[in-house]
């Protein structure tokens, strides 16, 4: 690793003064766990580090049912995988911290890091985009907010300025006969996903329609990947098992994927068709199980 | 300015210390070549094998993957502030009584995400057990050993057998 110049700010405030000071010669850490990874690899290689790990004030998990789930950008995803609050209201998130990484990577590592990452690997990028999370960005200009599937420009790339933090994640509020559910191809549980996808289905239990569908993919684009196609297939329609195999194909076709030790491009279309359809049954049967 | 030291005061081993650090070194080093403890092991330094495992304000972490300097103000309990004295802690005679340590390059790791493991749950189950450890690496695949070793800790620290 290259040296670098280091601060570690007390409140968002002072950080974001500090990034605005180094004028884009300032890079953001926090928990570090994907990070540093790669500075030892010299893919980054920072000037200066402004470490927010220790601000207390980002680190939170509330829920309002009018304001929906809001989660401080420094919450450790340890800390998402067991709140009784989460458990409650959006459990596929705690279940997705269950099979990222392992728990001493969970204990350190921020759910806020990790979205700014940028991995098209990451799981929590996909589930908040199924579930139509917004991310809260504060810079010297004030706060702003953004779709969590506009984050995301390129691999590692993500809309963040310098002298901008994001402080938080915002789920909207649960909404009824709404299932929602993630799964990743992993060898080994904690891996990152070889393709991961995740659901979030919301049905009319008069009919059996679908009315609402949000689908994300990790692991098969430069950036986490909302699948509209696969979406298309579902809205509108009285669900069956044929239409989840459709909605698979549908998310499969457009896709083409990124090569590497772990999968062909071929192979990847071929698990994101099937994982498509498994996310999508197991959010199903969840919506349905809410009455 | 990039290599200036900067201050670090934290808690090892229940004790207090205050060094000089460059900000890239990370918590391994310092433990390891600043404070000699190399009971913590360097293994793979990525984030794979967990034989850096200590602990911070009694959470398992990986020390490769940490700035020192993130450490500030934190509480590090490495092997070396296990036992009490020249006596085990029952983690450890419990991995020495049962067989469960082969090479030992990964025990360290090992006992330090177990003491974790147990702070917080006292009677874990089997799962519960492999969930802990499943990011501490044995070259040896010795894990049955150590996930028995854990649950006749766990038994002997409930005050049980």
């Amino acid at each position: 690793m290259k040296d670098f110049g280091y601060a570690a700010p007390k409140n968002v405030g002072e950080a974001i003064g500090l990034l605005a000071k180094l004028g884009g010669q300032g890079k953001i850490i926090a928990g570090g766990q994907s990070m540093l990874v790669i500075m030892k690899q010299n893919m980054l290689v920072p000037e200066f580090l402004v470490d927010i790990k220790g601000i207390a004030e980002l680190d939170y998990i509330n829920y309002d049912k009018k304001k929906g789930l809001s989660i401080g950008a420094l919450t450790t995803h340890r800390a998402i995988e067991k709140s009784p609050i989460i458990k409650k209201t959006y459990p596929v998130l705690s279940e997705m911290e269950d099979n990222l990484a392992v728990v001493q990577t969970r204990n350190w590592g921020t759910i806020g890091g990790n979205v700014c990452h940028g991995d098209p690997a990451g799981d929590p990028a996909v589930v908040f985009i199924a579930l139509n999370a917004k991310l809260k960005i504060r810079g010297t200009a004030g706060e702003r907010e953004i779709d969590i599937e506009d984050f995301y420009k390129d691999y590692l790339e993500v809309d963040l300025n310098p002298g901008e933090i994001l402080v938080e994640i915002q789920v909207p509020p649960a909404s009824p006969h709404t299932g929602v559910a993630h799964d990743k191809l992993m060898a080994m549980k904690g891996d990152m996903g070889i393709v991961g996808a995740a659901a979030f289905i919301t049905v009319n239990p008069a009919d059996g329609t679908c009315v609402g569908a949000r689908i994300a993919l990790s692991n098969v684009a430069s950036t986490p990947w909302r699948s509209r196609a696969a979406e298309n297939v579902l809205i509108g329609k009285v669900i069956t098992s044929e239409l989840f195999a459709e909605a698979g194909r549908a998310a499969s076709a457009e896709l083409e994927p990124p090569a590497d030790v772990h999968g062909s491009s071929e192979y990847r279309k071929v698990m994101a068709e099937a994982f498509v359809k498994r996310v999508a049954q197991k959010a199903l049967k969840r919506a349905q199980a809410q009455g | 300015m990039n290599d200036k030291l900067m201050d670090l005061r934290f808690t090892v081993n229940g004790k207090p210390y205050e060094l000089k650090v460059k900000p890239k070194a990370l918590l391994l080093d310092v433990l390891r070549e600043d404070l000699k403890l190399t009971g913590t092991r360097t293994g793979c330094e990525v984030s794979a094998c967990g034989a850096c495992t200590v602990n911070i304000d009694g959470m398992a972490a990986r020390s490769c993957s940490i700035l020192a300097l993130q450490a500030n103000g934190r509480e590090v309990t490495t092997i070396e502030g296990v036992a009490d004295g020249d006596k085990l802690h029952p983690i450890q005679q419990a991995m020495v009584d049962h067989g469960a340590i082969e090479c030992g390059f990964c025990t360290s790791g090992m006992v330090m995400s177990a003491r974790a493991l147990l702070a917080e749950n006292p009677k874990p189950t089997r799962e519960e057990i492999k969930k802990a450890i499943q990011g501490n690496m044995c070259a040896d695949s010795g894990y049955a050993k150590y996930i028995e070793a854990i649950e006749i800790a766990a038994a002997k620290l409930r005050g049980g057998e």
